[in-house]
């Protein structure tokens, strides 16, 4: 479990994020919703230690972000680096056992191999593994991405939009693969999302922020409502229910 | 890949022990003692000299291209070479006397102080635009060059100092080269940290996301490339663009994972620099050209076939 205590956070004397509670239960995918300068991308970037906690806690199960050693929190939680990074000269398989780092150090043994063996065919990688990822699709490299942090074998997932510039296909193919890693794997996937239908498709948790607070949280069918997309996007577009599921027409 | 490239090692030194001014033929080396005094003295040392600079400049432009995460720039151009040389003016300056381990401690020193600047510029620049990393370091590099030359020129010693801008090989001698044994093994314990530098390669987020200790690879980098570039250019001089022509080719080839790749740079950089050393000598026999001069021309040549020919993206 992710608990957020009293979060705050500056960024040249303008607060982004205001005291945050929150927390963020094992299992299933969350995703964070929230107009642009929500404070989404902060809060993310903290919790997976990119930025330096300013005032309060975040605890990921019994580690302490900012106190627990780096190399420790790299076997509970990974970040998936943004795609817009220029897309180093590797292969598939070379990316991927990237991910077996923080347990071997340099010097990757069996089990190693077999985890990133494992990562590759549980994406199914297999046909594309030899290939150097500038060779790749968007959507193709964002996969092998998500396998580098399979491999790496943490209980917790977090990453920013990470449908950026991925097509319709790309984008669904990439959503149901983590939920299956939640579903199947056991995996919790935290995920910044603009895009609300895909929240709506494949979250099991909406977070709703907007200046820097959380203002709503809880399944897409209680989150999604249109007064509340008013409050949070000042936006009015329909909301749709089709069964159980939850639609909002742009 | 990797066979070819020892193989043609192999024969490049062969040749480079057999050729020169005075001709030595293989029987004459079981038979005349004075053939095989001069291969210990003058060829052997020569040779060894060439491998280990040319080996190590390249690993440590390759490990550069990691710490900036730009493919433009190598430690001799971006400052540190340069650096490098104003320490030992300095020591030459104000200290005659000083024995060479002064020499070399103050010239790695001043090398690292300049390529600590040089990452700290780089660091503020904007990451969109690569080419831009590449020019600051040549007018970086530039600018500490020309504070070493305006001194030098103060100080009635540029002669001397060209000793060092211009590095060649027809000065090693046995006891005037063990120096870089330290560049090599400098660059040998390099591999050892592979994977951390390929990490550092694939940027900060990555490098926080699998624990990497960023600040202190990015340390220890540093000081790797200043302790090889100072060490080359107090015992051979200034070699340019070993460190930027043969990272680029190999990365092109054979990828950015240091670990599989970087054996085959340095290989590919003793190789390439042997080879311009021996046309140097042979060009204008019985004189010499810089091995610089040559390498210039050799690797840009290749590097052009190499941008101009179709990609490859196989592994």
């Amino acid at each position: 479990m992710i608990v957020v205590t009293d979060l705050s956070h500056d960024r040249d004397g303008v607060a982004t994020l205001k005291n945050i509670n929150l927390s963020i239960e094992r299992g299933g995918v969350t995703a964070l919703i929230g107009p642009n300068g929500a404070g989404k991308s902060t809060l993310l970037s903290l919790m997976s230690r990119l930025l330096p906690i300013q005032r309060g806690t975040i605890m990921v199960d019994d580690l302490q972000i900012g106190r627990c050693p780096n190399d420790v929190l790299a076997r509970k939680l990974a970040i998936l680096p943004q795609s817009n990074d220029t897309a180093p000269l590797l292969t598939v398989r070379e990316l991927v056992s990237f991910g077996r780092y923080p347990y071997h150090k340099g010097r990757p043994d069996q089990r190693d191999r077999e985890k990133v063996e494992e990562a590759i065919v549980a994406l199914g990688l297999q046909p594309l593994a030899e290939r150097r990822l500038d060779s790749l699709s968007g959507g193709q490299r964002q996969r092998a991405q998500v396998a580098m942090t399979f491999a790496q074998d943490t209980d917790y997932v977090l990453l920013d939009e990470p449908l950026n510039n991925l097509d319709i296909a790309a984008s669904r193919s990439l959503m149901a693969v983590l939920q299956e890693l939640a579903r199947n794997h056991d995996r919790t996937i935290v995920i910044v999302l603009h895009d609300i239908n895909y929240a709506a498709a494949y979250a099991d948790r909406i977070v709703a922020m907007k200046d820097g607070q959380i203002v709503a949280s809880g399944s897409p069918d209680e989150v999604l409502t249109e007064t509340l997309l008013w409050t949070v996007f000042e936006t009015n577009p329909k909301v749709h229910r089709i069964g159980a599921k939850v639609m909002v027409q742009v | 890949m990797a066979i070819a490239l020892g193989l043609t090692l192999f024969l490049l030194l062969l040749a480079s022990l057999f050729v020169g001014v005075i001709d030595i033929s293989w029987a004459a080396l079981g038979s005349d003692p004075e053939a095989l005094q001069l291969m210990a003295i003058s060829r052997a040392p020569r040779t060894i000299a060439v491998v280990i600079s040319g080996g190590a400049l390249a690993v440590s432009g390759a490990i550069m291209q990691m710490l900036v995460r730009n493919r433009f720039v190598e430690p001799m151009t971006a400052g540190t070479g340069q650096g490098a040389a104003l320490g030992i003016l300095l020591v030459t300056l104000y200290a005659p006397a000083a024995s060479i381990l002064v020499k070399m401690v103050l010239a790695s020193v001043t090398a690292l102080a300049s390529g600590a600047g040089f990452l700290a510029i780089v660091h503020r620049l904007p990451p969109t635009q690569p080419l831009m990393v590449a020019l600051v370091g040549l007018i970086y590099g530039g600018i500490i060059g020309a504070c070493v030359t305006f001194v030098a020129y103060q100080a009635d010693l540029l002669q001397y100092v060209e000793i060092w801008m211009n590095g060649e090989f027809s000065g090693v001698l046995q006891g005037r080269y063990e120096l870089l044994w330290v560049v090599a093994l400098v660059a040998g314990l390099c591999y050892l940290a592979a994977d951390q530098f390929a990490i550092v390669g694939m940027g900060r987020t990555a490098s926080i996301n699998l624990g990497l200790n960023y600040t202190q690879t990015m340390i220890l980098g540093l000081l790797a490339i200043s302790v090889v570039t100072a060490l080359t250019v107090v015992t051979v001089g200034m070699i340019p663009f070993v460190g930027l022509v043969v990272p680029s080719i190999v990365a092109r080839l054979s990828g950015d994972n240091l670990r599989h790749s970087l054996p085959l740079t340095a290989m590919s950089g003793a190789a390439l620099v042997l080879a311009s050393d021996i046309v140097g000598r042979l060009v204008r026999y019985p004189y010499e050209i810089p091995v610089g001069t040559v390498f210039g021309v050799i690797g840009a040549v290749l590097f052009l076939w190499l941008l101009y020919a179709p990609k490859r993206h196989a592994s």
